[in-house]
């Protein structure tokens, strides 16, 4: 969505061979785990409803995943499906009960 | 000119850290590594290294101090024997598969139980598959030696793993001899910076180490942990060349003694070569063409070239101080005849298990083996492949 894409010193994937990837495993580029699309891991899905929320962004500082997305004036914009596991927190904490929590389909 | 000396095994090995002068030293004492570390506090404590001496509360905490210190890009040394490479099991395979360079200078001795703090290799034999390479030394001069070579082969590029550097307990560590000292500013230069591609405190590269590693990276790092294992055989001998041209001292995967013509020979590993050779020597003088090959290598293990050297042999006996309790043989053993295996066929090898928990060696036990060898060539049978000697029967 908004995220900018950082540039990689080495994307490793599950093609990459021996010969290529790190020594020991070490990790290289700091912050790669959003390169990890973890949002398929989820079995509880948070729905924002725009209409009810009073921008008061108590859900932000309590998502473990960083996906609640907020724009350069300090926004809600909505959730990052691709990275957010359903784990409900930001549903929880909502004083304006502005976030539904549902079955993923 | 090098510097003569007499000192112990622990003594030269300690004076080889004040040398090298590692960022971080974290050691627990045990029997009878202790004097390493204690010799080597001293030198901290009077101000001749710039060593941070860690005194931790087991040797699981010094190999993990000392995992924290490589991974943060400090060269780190530290010392063990027995009970303590035991405790430090777990951490081993960490130093190793994160490809930390670590040096530890292992003083065997015999692993508990029943409790005993004489030599034998039970100690590092057991941790002979933990990714760490291994170098043994007969003498103090080795000892010492053998260290400073370490560093050099551990860090390598092309290398990058810990490095064990082994030495027989009492018999190496607590016995004077005479030693050659390199002056303290040329092992300055040989053993040089450390200055590993990655590590934690680089704050414009930043890092992570030891993530979790599944089913999908864990198999490309291990074959790659494999690969590092190998190429450490050529900077080993690259080290040694380089090592030979500093002090005249040769050294390389093992040592051949008298082996050019030996149709008998052993297969040994640390002190006992000495009193082997002794016995070699003695059968020379009667005209048997018995000869000795002494392991400097244990890990990576040089296949080809044991091979080499004992394809012209007609009998072999292989010594292993430990034993592997799978009713089969030794480690040492088992390694040798599975080099031989369908590259130099029709050696008959056999097999002694010898010294655990520091029993004497004598010549006449040598030379039993030896004729034993003889006998086996006489007859061309083998009664016996795996055999204890020095056991009271």
């Amino acid at each position: 969505m908004s995220k900018v894409k950082v540039e990689r010193k080495k994307v490793i994937t599950s093609e990459t061979t021996w010969k290529e990837t790190t020594p020991g495993g070490i990790i290289i580029d700091p912050g790669n785990a959003e390169d990890f699309l973890t949002g398929d891991w989820r079995s509880m899905r948070p729905v924002w409803n725009q209409e009810k929320c009073k921008q008061c962004l108590l859900c932000f500082p309590v998502c473990p995943d960083s996906s609640i997305i907020v724009d350069e004036d300090g926004k809600m914009l909505g959730i990052d499906y691709d990275h957010c596991k359903g784990c409900g927190v930001c549903a929880e904490v909502c004083p304006f009960k502005s976030i539904d929590y549902v079955e993923e389909e | 000119m090098a510097i003569r000396d007499r000192l112990s095994g622990n003594e030269a090995v300690a004076v080889a850290m004040r040398q090298i002068n590692p960022d971080v030293v974290a050691a627990f004492p045990i029997t009878p590594s202790t004097e390493v570390p204690q010799y080597f506090s001293s030198f901290v404590a009077d101000g001749k290294v710039d060593t941070e001496f860690v005194p931790v509360e087991s040797e699981h905490s010094a190999m993990s101090a000392c995992i924290g210190a490589q991974a943060a890009g400090a060269r780190t040394v530290t010392a063990t024997s027995a009970n303590g490479l035991a405790l430090m099991w777990e951490m081993l395979y960490i130093a190793a598969s994160l490809r930390l360079p670590v040096m530890l200078a292992v003083v065997n001795r015999a692993l508990s139980g029943p409790i005993n703090i004489h030599n034998d290799h039970s100690d590092s034999m057991g941790a002979r598959d933990s990714g760490w390479i291994q170098i043994y030394g007969e003498t103090n001069q080795e000892a010492y030696d053998n260290l400073i070579q370490a560093i050099r082969i551990g860090e390598h590029p092309d290398v990058m793993l810990p490095v064990m550097s082994c030495y027989d307990g009492f018999i190496t560590s607590h016995a004077v001899e005479n030693i050659d000292l390199i002056e303290d500013d040329k092992v300055k230069e040989f053993v040089g910076e450390y200055k590993p591609q990655y590590h934690l405190n680089d704050r414009f590269n930043p890092v992570s180490m030891g993530a979790l590693d599944l089913q999908n990276h864990y198999f490309e790092h291990k074959r790659q942990q494999a690969e590092a294992m190998r190429n450490a055989k050529k900077v080993i001998l690259e080290v040694a060349e380089e090592f030979y041209k500093l002090t005249g001292r040769k050294y390389g995967l093992f040592e051949e003694y008298k082996m050019e013509d030996a149709e008998i020979a052993v297969v040994v590993i640390n002190s006992t070569a000495g009193t082997a050779k002794y016995v070699v020597d003695r059968l020379r003088e009667k005209g048997v063409k018995a000869g000795l090959v002494k392991i400097r290598v244990y890990r990576p293990f040089p296949v080809e070239e044991i091979v080499a050297a004992l394809s012209k042999c007609k009998a072999v006996a292989v010594m292993d101080k430990a034993d592997s309790f799978n009713a089969a043989g030794g480690p040492l053993f088992t390694d040798v005849t599975s080099a031989l295996y369908g590259r130099a066929d029709g050696i008959k090898v056999i097999n002694y298990i010898y010294g655990l928990g520091g029993r004497d060696v004598k010549t006449d036990d040598i030379e039993a083996i030896y004729n034993t060898l003889l006998d086996i060539v006489k007859t061309g049978e083998v009664k016996s492949v795996y055999n204890y000697i020095g056991v009271r029967e």
